[in-house]
């Protein structure tokens, strides 16, 4: 395997992210058991390098939309845990103020557009924002995030051929976890390499180890500079894993535990920490004292959530509408 | 000066197209083939390409790009062709323009302005003769228009596109053709309802398409003796509750036309104010006229059959008044 080809610092940041993800969703995994969090909820355990190479790849003027499993987007976005910890018990100091929950984060300070639990209704929004800057001859990518399953709707093609069409800065970011619940991609799609959907609308396309956190950075760098450089939309899937359910409320009927434990063996967090501490990037003691600032971290969290205030129902219709602002 | 409901529509987007570098124009045909109404032809010529986008046959696509164009800054006019075909939109107006800024937490308001014909009486059968603005004016979050006088159309686009929420406008087509004079004040407060008659016996409520034939109603009417106000609704969403009930406190009687199927209607919302607010101001049960609960057929008698036409309102009004 290539060298891991970034200094220590940015090494262990992105080892950082994934670490800080995975604490964050365990823990909430457990709160959800508790009662604390409720709802759907799911968690995106597996499919953690996804979004902290893409997102390590952007800028923060870029724009983000993403789908219902986006804790992991948001935190690495910069949506702080507590706000997101908070959201998720439905309080105030939620970064939706716990209108939305843990399928609706939101953050305007950050460009992170949501939090779309419509499958595949991100994308059309995304055609949009790039369609502004485009107009506004801002040089911005909107990153969208969606599913395999999202590929099968109508939306997908529509907002597809929209930003080729129109040759808008999108940067498609399919993370093909080979399941949309519990329908296996390959009965769902009649074509099953999606990348190749791409050339439908002539639009450039890549496909890239999801459980590498170097590969997705690397190509969505790539991916993100072409688009950036003003040459249409790019089309970027990941091959990534969720480990666990679907949502808390699946069975997991439709897949063996076997090949779940095969993905495991590719999990982004230990392989890429074996890569870095077989480079003498990262020694086990540094590695368990990154692990225990995660876990110190979602244990604030928690106690933030715990402690915040819930809106007062007073406020129940705030918010339907925009306030007029005062002459 | 005397001029069509299209004109004064095309006025309106004309103004707003050279008034702000931010709006623009997206829609199926609204460029080259100058807008299926043709509110847009010659459009493409002047404000060119960009401004005056053609889209491929993708309502939902292009509805949430709007939306997306509208959280990015611009103040986008979307042209969804008629009603009937928002359908394949429905998902983004409800699921999304709708509820973003509840649902992020006020973080993230939606200024589009969506833009689409309604409305049947021009034989084009069932699938082309739709009048559902009651489905849009059922959802918190958006704000529903329909203007039906040469007025409106000329003065709701402007306040509909300073409004920070999405605004959806119900243009009827049957109304297109209709010339009058613009009035010097078209200037138009799109919170209120608005008295097109004044009256003593009996309040008509009507808005778009109907609302000429209400108005027609209304001067049969009076030369059969019988005073009747009418009100054009023209806001569906919020409704304008206290216009409605000023009027019925005043005549105590109630008549609400409505191109929509009675069932889960628009006029069944109004009814359902009229008695809440007024229940001891009524003289008599208010009266609804509706569309006949079939889709719209084909042949000409059928689809007049159909729809609600003003001798219907007459007979309404006559039957309320004992008259
Ligand atoms: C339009 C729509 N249909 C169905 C659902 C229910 N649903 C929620 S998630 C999901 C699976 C989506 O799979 P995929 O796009 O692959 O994303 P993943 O959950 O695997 O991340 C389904 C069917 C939905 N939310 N929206
Ligand atoms: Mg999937």
């Amino acid at each position: 395997m290539e060298p891991v080809p970034y200094d220590k610092a940015f090494a262990i940041r992105l080892l950082t992210d994934m670490l800080r993800i995975r604490r964050m969703e365990e823990k909430c995994a457990e709160l959800y058991g508790a009662g604390k969090i409720r709802g759907f909820l799911h968690l995106y355990i597996g499919e953690e390098a996804c979004a902290v190479g893409a997102l390590h790849a952007l800028t923060a003027e870029d724009n983000i939309v993403a789908t219902y499993r986006e804790h992991g987007h948001a935190l690495v976005r910069g949506v702080s845990m507590n706000a997101i910890m908070a959201e998720m018990f439905g309080k105030a100091a939620g970064c939706s103020r716990g209108r939305g929950g843990s399928m609706h984060l939101f953050d305007s300070a950050t460009r992170f557009y949501g939090g779309n639990a419509i499958v595949g209704g991100g994308l059309p929004l995304a055609v949009g924002l790039a369609l502004a800057d485009k107009m506004q001859g801002i040089p911005m990518v909107t990153a969208c995030f969606f599913g395999d399953g999202a590929v099968a709707e109508g939306a997908f093609h529509e907002a597809m051929n929209l930003a080729a069409l129109w040759k808008l800065p999108v940067l498609f970011c399919c993370e093909n976890n080979l399941y949309g619940m519990g329908t296996a991609l390959e009965r769902a799609e009649a074509q099953v390499d999606l990348s190749v959907k791409a050339a439908g609308y002539r639009m450039a396309a890549a496909k890239v180890d999801g459980m590498d956190v170097v590969a997705v950075l690397e190509a969505t760098r790539l991916a993100a500079g072409q688009v950036r450089a003003g040459a249409g939309p790019f089309f970027l899937e990941y091959q990534t894993y969720r480990f666990r359910a679907h949502s808390m409320f699946d069975p997991e009927l439709y897949r063996d535990k076997a090949e779940v434990e095969k993905w495991k063996e590719r999990g982004p967090l230990h392989t890429f920490s074996a890569r870095l501490k077989a480079e003498g990037k990262l020694s086990e003691k540094e590695f368990l004292k990154l692990d225990a600032q995660a876990e110190k971290e979602v244990a604030a969290a928690v106690d933030f959530a715990e402690r915040a205030e819930l809106e007062s129902v007073n406020d129940l219709l705030t918010d339907v509408y925009t306030p007029a602002v005062a002459p | 000066m005397k001029i069509s409901y299209r004109e004064a529509m095309r006025q309106a987007m004309h103004e707003a197209l050279a008034g702000d570098p931010r709006v623009f124009l997206m829609g199926e045909d609204v460029g080259k083939y100058g807008g299926t109404y043709a509110v847009s032809k010659g459009f493409i010529e002047e404000f060119g390409p960009e401004r005056i986008r053609d889209t491929p046959l993708s309502e939902l696509g292009f509805v949430g790009a709007g939306i997306g164009a509208a959280l990015g800054g611009m103040r986008p006019i979307v042209e969804v062709m008629t009603v009937n075909f928002s359908l394949l939109a429905l998902d983004q107006i409800v699921n999304t323009a709708a509820v973003l800024r509840h649902m992020s937490g006020g973080q993230f308001s939606v200024p589009l302005v969506v833009r689409m014909a309604t409305g049947a009486g021009r034989q084009l059968a069932a699938q082309h003769s739709h009048s559902l603005e009651n489905w849009y004016a059922h959802i918190p979050g958006i704000r529903v228009l329909a203007p039906a006088t040469i007025g409106d159309a000329r003065g709701m686009l402007a306040p509909a596109l300073a409004d920070p929420d999405p605004v959806i406008i119900f243009e009827h087509a049957q109304l297109y053709n209709l010339e009058g004079e613009l009035a010097d004040d078209w200037q138009c407060d799109i919170a209120r309802a608005a008295v097109r008659r004044e009256g003593s016996q009996v309040s008509v409520f009507a808005y778009g398409g109907c609302l000429p034939k209400a108005m027609q109603a209304a001067a049969e009417l009076a030369d059969a003796g019988i005073d009747a106000e009418v009100i054009d609704l023209r806001l569906l969403r919020p409704l304008d509750t206290e216009t409605i009930a000023a009027s019925v406190r005043k005549t105590h009687r109630a008549v609400v036309v409505d191109e929509g199927w009675k069932s889960g209607s628009l006029a069944a919302e109004v009814v359902a104010r009229i008695v809440e607010d007024c229940f001891y101001d009524l003289d008599a049960p208010p009266v609804r006229v509706c569309s006949a609960e079939v889709p719209i057929p084909y042949a000409r008698h059928m689809e007049e059959a159909a729809l609600p036409q003003p001798a219907k309102i007459v007979a309404a009004v006559k039957e309320l008044l004992n008259a």
